[in-house]
């Protein structure tokens, strides 16, 4: 399992052919308070770059990007009722969508740890 | 002036602190050629509220108010009894010169009184939720066609015979302008045409008038279990508020959205507006839900209060994605429709509702013995249809002349509808007299007769 | 909470039964005509007694601030005072007991006063038509975007893109996507204006218009404005002018002047109609000769002494118009249209000169006597609103919000705040020609003496403040997180 980064600031956790999206800790902290995520359909095709999900602060409404084009697979429902888990668990147990990725070749693009903390201005 | 508090001291001593030689050098930015140099010489100049107050009066008196007449009114605005003291809180300036509470410290008033507006329209409807208002009831109906296009991610509505015509045209225009398409139904008072054979896999919603335009009261239940077998949404929509104190709540009979017009509560006729868009749903639905929402919290010292709240869903948040551009809405006709309701009560609601449908009754039974004259409809709450088996719009006008104001030809609704030129809608409520009621009868024998 | 301000409960909470508000005669017996239908249940309303009902909103209405009672300076709202003449001409019953659909015979002083308003609007802003029709301000933008879009249908033309600068209010670029254009931002030049040429080079063949706010919403004038219309019509486009921002202007800079084609007018704002606490509004558009064949219905028409209404699109279509439809039930906000035409007479030409002329006068004397304290992105001088940036907080730990909050306190509802973006913790303040000199002064000095104790490090106590408002900071997560939209028994 590898983890990478997007400029837009979610992360992706992948063996090559499933993987765990979310947004980064970094997002979650500039976003503030998340009262409200709305998740993507299972069986829905994402496209690399394209609107997945839609994460809500009280005052704002940020898309969140599919890093990679895949299927979605599966969807963490538990933050319907507990938004609050992408504040205190952004990277682990506030995971939003899983994906059966059609194109591994697109993960190259993606930052890791490192260079993410240099994107971020650490 | 007597509005404008700065003297020509006050001007002067500004501009110094300003460091400007003029107010005219203030409006620099703005392009010589387009700035006026002075008022614009034909408009007239200030005047005293003794001589607008004439003028406007004047200009009032040329028209014929429904208290000097007997009044028979209805299509979607009607003329109810409004408590005095309803009138005398709306016009406590905190109510009416605050702006929308967007600093909820200091707009608990405002508030507070949406949640109890939210909660009475949540009621009346029979729905899980509703929104803190829109501007009427024609263009709530269009924003929850949209609503459903959204939802079931279909382009089709299908608007059904007895739909008010204004509102089918707005939501005409709505649909000619944006992304989806409106199926109209040709106006039926009987549905002649019944909406559940459009219904297909492409469809979004039904839209369905309850009374309809034309004062028949149905039950919807059957047309609900029709749209949602084919995965369509049914919409209803409610012209006459105080229909809801007498027949089954849209909600109990299977609707998805309800969407009405508040007028007749708290509410005068103003010729047409400002009136009161109401708009309920189910809870699923909630964040697809046009306008604004007010919820409950609590403040830092741990006291109810409440609150603006979801307003992701709208513009100044999520602009060019937002659920409508909607932004100032219709507060205070809200106020007032909640101040009318807490008046009544539960019991003051149903009697006045029965009140209306016994006038509405005690007119039928004269109106339809009338010779020449049919009464339409098979049920009605207060308003009802008839056939005059002549055009009914110069028997209107006839009637006018004698100061009756004798309702409204269906044809002034929907003048491209030939087969209706002879129709008649007719409204009766708690302010309709009985001899009010023969008088109409007696003009209208004599007019058929003629 | 005592003395002045009662804590009130719900009116649920008030209910007993065998209370009631109101004495109606009993119906007289009949034989109900429901068809089929079986009256329905129980309802669930509360009952109360008047004057339990009267306490209930008197005390509710002691919680909230009005212009009526504090200086309210939200910038882009144009809180103005509402003269209660305007009040009172409203309810006379020759306008507020007439129904929409009475015989015109009967409400020719109706169409009258709706034909003198629209004559004092295309006056004053020297266009070539009017609607009165719209609900509202972005209502009133629907209407004027799809009285474009008609009219690049009449032309055979499908253009999908409108400019918008990024500094708009969200209802531009809403409205725009709810008739399927596709939004294009343009970003403002260093001095906060857009810049002509960059709109210039922006526009194409499928552009269909320009939606611009002027002043716009930093307050400050679009100089290129002139230049910007000549871009868009070269390029076969039109301009939109967003009047939410009129009142800088009113009857001393005419939109036709400014080439603009479509323009909305917020009753509410300019014309002192009261806000309500969020509406009723009313938003007439009024439109160049480009667009006046594509009026919504319905509108007023005159034949010599008889006015008369064109209520549907064959009716205008004889009178040569290709109506955009119909855009709500029955004819427009009438209450509204009373109150703004009592306002423009009591005001006259005259006036309403006075009334921008003394409206940019008080914002600049703002600007001018804070921006030693706060931070002026932009010189000045402004139009009706004065702008400022949070760059005078910086390291102090006190937030724009903070701010605003504190003004509470001090007795004065808070500037419009992080509006516009582009200005970053953006306190934008519109005072408007009704105020005072001395509540200028006062409003200053509050501003002055918080900007003071932000610099003394007091970010504790700005953080807890307001202190004596009827709530304190409420939980907005809270609220979006678990929605309570309505009352229930027993929860």
């Amino acid at each position: 399992m590898t983890r990478k980064y997007t400029r837009d600031h979610e992360w992706i956790r992948t063996d090559g052919v499933r993987a765990t999206v979310g947004i980064t800790d970094f997002a979650q902290h500039a976003l503030g308070d998340i009262v409200f995520v709305e998740l993507p359909e299972i069986g829905r095709k994402l496209e690399k770059g394209k609107e997945a999900a839609v994460v809500e602060s009280v005052k704002a409404a940020s898309d969140v990007f599919a890093p990679v084009s895949g299927e979605v697979v599966d969807v963490n429902a538990a933050l319907k009722d507990d938004p609050a888990r992408v504040n205190s668990s952004p990277e682990d147990e506030g995971w939003f969508f899983k994906l059966k990725i059609s194109d591994a070749s697109e993960l190259d693009g993606l930052m890791d740890a490192e260079a993410y903390k240099q994107h971020t201005g650490d | 002036m007597r509005y404008l508090p700065l003297t020509d001291h006050d001007r002067k001593q500004m501009l110094d602190a300003i460091g400007a030689k003029s107010v005219d050098d203030l409006f620099r930015d703005v392009p010589a050629e387009a700035r006026l140099p002075g008022p614009i010489p034909s408009l007239p100049p200030h005047r005293g509220e003794m001589e607008v107050e004439r003028h406007m009066a004047a200009l009032a008196a040329k028209n014929l108010a429904a208290d000097a007449a007997p009044f028979f009114c209805g299509a979607g605005a009607y003329r109810h009894h409004v408590p005095a003291a309803v009138d005398q809180l709306l016009l406590r300036g905190e109510f009416l010169t605050s702006y929308t509470p967007y600093q909820p410290e200091v707009s608990q008033g405002t508030l507070q009184f949406l949640f109890e507006f939210q909660t009475q329209v949540a009621l009346l409807t029979g729905m899980d939720v509703a929104n803190a208002s829109m501007y009427d009831g024609s263009t709530a109906a269009a924003e929850a066609v949209a609503m459903a296009a959204r939802l079931t991610r279909r382009g089709k509505a299908v608007l059904s015979g007895g739909l008010h015509p204004h509102y089918r045209e707005v939501i005409k225009t709505h649909a000619a302008l944006g992304a989806f398409e409106a199926a109209a139904l040709p106006p039926s008072i009987l549905n002649a045409e019944n909406p559940v054979h459009s219904i297909d896999d492409a469809t979004a919603c039904v839209v369905m008038q309850n009374p309809d335009v034309f004062g028949q009261a149905q039950d919807l239940s059957p047309l609900a279990e029709a749209c949602h077998a084919k995965g369509a949404l049914l919409i209803v929509v409610v012209t006459e508020a105080v229909s809801l104190g007498l027949l089954p709540s849209p909600g109990g009979m299977g609707a998805d959205i309800v969407v009405g017009e508040g007028q007749s509560l708290g509410n005068g006729l103003n010729f047409g507006g400002p009136y009161l868009g109401l708009f309920a749903t189910r809870g699923t639905y909630l964040r697809q839900m046009p306008g604004r929402l007010c919820g409950m919290t609590g403040d830092v010292d741990g006291r109810r209060g409440f609150v603006l709240t979801l307003a992701t869903r709208e513009q100044h948040i999520r602009r060019e994605k937002a659920t409508s551009n909607i932004c100032t809405s219709s507060v205070l006709c809200a106020l007032g429709f909640s101040m009318h309701l807490t008046l009544l009560g539960e019991d003051g609601f149903r009697k006045l509702a029965a009140l209306n449908h016994a006038r509405a009754c005690a007119a039928a039974g004269i109106l339809e013995k009338i010779p020449g004259v049919t009464l339409l409809n098979k049920s009605f709450f207060n308003e009802f249809t008839l056939d005059l088996g002549r055009p009914a719009a110069p028997v209107v006008e006839a009637l006018a002349q004698k100061k009756i104001l004798a309702g409204v030809p269906f044809a002034r609704l929907d003048p491209g509808h030939a087969p209706a030129t002879n129709l008649l809608l007719l409204a009766f409520t708690e302010l309709t007299r009985d001899e009010d009621i023969e008088r109409l009868a007696a003009a209208l024998a004599v007019e058929i007769a003629s | 909470m005592s003395g002045m301000i009662q804590e009130e409960p719900l009116i649920f909470e008030r209910s007993a039964d065998g209370r009631s508000g109101v004495d109606l005669p009993a119906p007289p017996p009949h034989a109900p005509r429901l068809g089929q239908l079986k009256p329905r249940a129980d309802i669930g309303l509360p009952n109360l007694s008047e004057p339990e009902m009267v306490r209930h909103y008197t005390r509710l209405s002691r919680q909230n601030f009005g212009i009526d009672s504090v200086f309210y300076p939200l910038g882009s709202c144009t809180m103005k005072h509402n003269p209660r003449l305007n009040e009172k001409t409203a309810r006379l019953p020759g306008f507020a007991d007439i129904h929409p659909l009475q015989p015109v015979s009967t409400v020719q002083g109706a169409l009258e006063a709706m034909e003198q308003l629209s004559g004092w609007l295309l006056t004053l802003t020297g266009m070539a038509a009017v609607t009165l029709t719209p609900a509202a301000g972005a209502h009133g933008e629907f209407c004027g975007m799809s009285a474009i879009k008609a009219a690049l249908t009449a032309r055979g033309e499908a253009r999908g893109k409108v400019l918008v600068p990024e500094s708009a209010h969200g209802t531009n670029p809403a409205t725009a996507a709810a008739l399927g254009f596709e939004v294009v931002a343009i970003p403002a030049r260093a001095d906060g204006r857009v810049d002509a040429s960059d709109v210039a080079q922006r526009l194409d063949e499928n552009t269909a218009a320009i939606m611009l706010t002027n002043p716009n919403t930093c307050g400050l004038f679009e100089g290129d404005t002139c230049a910007i219309a000549a871009a868009v019509h070269e390029a076969g486009a039109y301009f939109y002018g967003d009047g939410a921002n009129y009142n800088a202007l009113v009857g001393r800079v005419r939109p036709a002047d400014l080439g603009m084609d479509v323009m909305h007018i917020n009753l509410h704002k300019t014309f002192s109609t009261p806000h309500g606490g969020g509406g009723p509004g009313s938003g007439p558009v009024v439109f160049s000769e480009r667009l006046a064949a594509f009026v919504p219905v319905p509108y007023v028409t005159r034949a010599g002494e008889r006015l008369a209404l064109v209520e549907d699109d064959d009716a205008a279509r004889k009178d040569g118009v290709t109506s955009l439809g119909r855009l709500r039930a029955f004819h427009g906000q009438m209450g509204m249209f009373v109150r703004a035409l009592t306002y423009m007479l009591s005001h006259g030409g005259d006036g309403l000169y006075q009334v921008s002329g003394d409206a940019v006068l008080n914002a600049n004397y703002i600007l001018a006597r804070l921006k030693d304290v706060m931070s002026a992105p932009y010189p000045g001088p402004c139009m009706h609103e004065a702008l400022f940036d949070d760059t005078f907080l910086k390291d102090t730990g006190v937030t724009t919000l903070d701010i605003a909050k504190a003004l509470l306190d001090a007795g004065f509802h808070p500037m419009t705040m992080y509006f516009p973006l582009v200005a970053p913790g953006a306190f934008l303040i519109e005072p408007t020609e009704t105020e005072s000199r001395e509540t200028l002064d006062e409003f200053i000095e509050a501003l002055r003496d918080l900007a003071a104790k932000a610099r003394a490090g007091e970010k504790d106590w700005f953080a807890g403040a307001p202190y004596s408002t009827p709530r304190r900071r409420l939980d907005e997560v809270r609220a979006a997180r678990n929605p309570v939209l309505r009352w229930k028994k027993g929860a």
